[in-house]
């Protein structure tokens, strides 16, 4: 049995080839299993070409956005004029997944690895690992890592022997969603509330501590070892021209076999959920999915047969987000199950703005009344209004985030809203 | 001093343990004087090392009083308001002190879906606390908590530091067994 369950689809496990391997936490044991080849090779190389590497292979972001990873680096300044940084985005709080987890659990060194070759391409002398704070139990498994790696000389002055020094540090939040969101993540990192920032100024011209900064997702840069060692070519062997690679897909709610499971980049989202997850247990039928994380809009059952890529999922009316679709039977309250997702909104809004200070709150109110049955129709009218004022209008996307569930969730299951409004 | 710190790692211990060893004056002895400098060794800016300070006051006390959040002021030059508007924006600073499991139980999207609603009634029934309440004996509190990261592993639930994963109602008694 394979981790956390095997499945029929072949596929080459990229990155998580290795999880549920114990030996694979240690450096030892990840030196044996070849870790740590391509470090050295990164270091004989110039820093423009590592970008341009990674920009060939077409990795995009995976922390939601779908960023190509090489354009992000490309924007850092060329000649340092001062310290330049690199933050791994480690915050995975959004609802739904679940995958960085596995990597910081299982595979710390690759992760490093990911992290100094990164630093190296944008020339930066420090890394930060922010690591959200529930994760205690992980957040220790990278913070070994990185002492054992640091014992070692691979990272911290004259790594390995190439005259080139960079730090890493493990730094933990306490309990913020908005920490993911980069700029959100940078005001914490630098002790101050998890607030956003209006950009400009961006992260590559003034970042953490004022200096440039790349901010990066954990999945993204576990993936950029491999790419720096085998080349764009083979890593565009999976996926398609806009969407290459490999992707870690989490999925939950009523699944038969939810999990983290490694897929390439294009298989369709009916696939990931019948066959690779099995459907709902108990024999029944789906009603609707949230493909991308929470902050994507919902599909129905009938529209499942869509391209699991950033661009399909797009065309499908829907994101590829994060890849963590979740899943609803026949027996789920839509209209409840909305509620919930409102209430995270609300609890998580950091409260700069007010159309998502009091639209996240009105919104999960307002499911609420409709849910204990004590709605009005104008109640709806009200619901796509506050999507209205609440899209594009805000610091950052959270306000959107909870749109787009919301608004598709009323445009597709208006009939439960008012049966529960009629009742 | 217990377990030298390397200083890579100082600024990422986990502050919600079961094991507090309560401190009054947090950065009048080795460990606390030790922690502050190797936290501040890794950022360019005394103000970063502060949540890993509140961390550190949590991680001793079990949670962050005002006293702590005076002392951490001093400490790295801010104010005390400073200091706690940002410990309060951050759920996981206890404000009061909490007993000594911390159970936090994720109904959030995905595990709301399976039972996580009824595991956190019977969490509250079975230590006979209402909601954020610590126990008589001191032993527990209670809380709802937003997604734990652990979404495929319904209803996850988080005491202190560990994980719980596929929590059903009916293995309370015996998880709560196990923690003492
Ligand atoms: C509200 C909000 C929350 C976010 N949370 C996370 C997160 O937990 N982890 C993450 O990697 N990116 C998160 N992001 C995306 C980051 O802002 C950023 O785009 C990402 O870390 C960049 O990395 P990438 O280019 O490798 O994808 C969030 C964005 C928003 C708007
Ligand atoms: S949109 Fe919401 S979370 Fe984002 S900055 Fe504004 S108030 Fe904060
Ligand atoms: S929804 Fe419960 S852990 Fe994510």
């Amino acid at each position: 049995m394979g981790y956390p369950y095997s499945h029929d689809l072949e596929v080459n496990t990229l990155l998580s080839r290795h999880f549920g391997d114990e030996k694979a936490r240690t450096l030892e044991g990840w030196k044996e299993l070849g870790g740590y080849a391509t470090l050295p090779r990164a270091l004989e190389m110039e820093p423009g070409a590592i970008t341009e590497v990674v920009k060939e292979s077409g990795l995009r972001g995976r922390g939601g956005a779908g960023f190509p990873t090489g354009v992000k680096w490309s924007f850092m300044p060329q000649e340092p004029t001062g310290p330049h940084y690199l933050c791994c985005n480690a915050d995975e709080s959004e609802p739904g997944a679940f995958k960085d987890r596995e990597i910081l659990r299982w595979v710390p060194h690759l992760l490093i690895e990911g992290c100094l070759i990164a630093a190296r391409a944008i020339r930066a002398e420090h890394v930060y690992i922010y690591v959200r704070g529930e994760f205690f139990p992980f957040s220790r498994i990278v913070t070994d890592a990185v002492v054992e790696a640091y014992e070692a000389g691979y990272v911290g002055e004259n790594i390995l022997g190439s005259g080139w020094n960079c730090d890493v540090t493990v730094h933990i939040g306490a309990g913020a969603y908005i920490a993911g969101e980069e700029t959100g993540l940078m005001s914490s990192l630098m002790g101050g509330r998890a607030e956003p920032w209006i950009k400009p100024p961006f992260p590559a011209q003034a970042g953490v501590f004022g200096r440039p900064t790349t901010v990066n997702n954990v999945e993204t840069l576990a993936a950029v070892p491999m790419i720096v060692a085998e080349g764009a070519d083979w890593y565009r062997q999976w996926g398609t021209e806009k969407s290459p690679g490999t992707k870690l897909w989490c999925c939950s709610g009523h699944l038969v076999r939810p999990g983290t499971y490694e897929l390439p980049m294009g298989i369709a989202l009916k696939d990931v959920i019948y066959d690779v997850c099995g459907g709902a247990p108990n024999g029944k039928k789906i009603k609707a999915v949230i493909p991308g994380g929470s902050s994507t809009a919902m599909l129905t059952a009938d529209e499942l047969d869509c391209e699991g890529t950033y661009e399909g999922m797009a065309e499908a009316g829907s994101a590829l987000g994060t890849a963590s679709p979740i899943v609803m039977d026949e027996d789920t309250n839509i209209v409840r199950a909305m509620r919930r997702i409102a209430q995270f909104y609300a609890h998580e809004s950091c409260g700069q703005c007010v159309q998502c200070r009091e639209g996240t709150s009105w919104t999960a109110q307002l499911l609420h009344r409709i849910e204990r049955g004590e709605g009005s129709l104008s109640d709806i009218d009200t619901l796509y209004h506050l999507c209205e004022q609440m899209t594009g209008r805000t610091i950052c996307p959270l306000a959107d985030s909870v749109v787009f569930p919301l608004r598709s969730s009323l445009d597709k299951f208006r009939d439960e809203y008012e049966a529960l409004i009629r009742c | 001093m217990k377990n030298p710190i390397h200083p890579a790692a100082a600024s990422s211990q986990a502050f919600q343990i079961a094991e507090i060893r309560p401190i009054e004056r947090l950065f009048e002895d080795d460990e606390g004087r030790d922690r502050l400098e190797k936290a501040l060794s890794r950022y360019p800016e005394k103000r970063a090392a502060l949540l890993p300070m509140l961390g550190y006051a949590q991680e001793r006390n079990g949670w962050v009083s005002d006293e702590s959040m005076e002392q951490i002021a001093g400490a790295l030059d801010l104010t005390p308001a400073y200091v706690r508007s940002v410990a309060t924006f951050y759920t996981m600073y206890n404000k009061h002190p909490v007993g000594r499991h911390f159970i936090q139980v994720c109904t959030c999207i995905s595990c709301h879906l399976h039972e996580a609603d009824e595991v956190f009634e019977r969490f509250l029934a079975e230590t006979g606390t209402r909601a954020g309440e610590v126990s008589e004996d001191g032993k527990y509190t209670v809380i709802e908590a937003e997604c734990l990261g652990a979404c495929g592993f319904a209803t996850a639930v988080q005491v202190n530091d560990r994980y719980f994963e596929n929590v059903t109602p009916d293995q309370i008694p015996a998880i709560l067994d196990e923690l003492d």
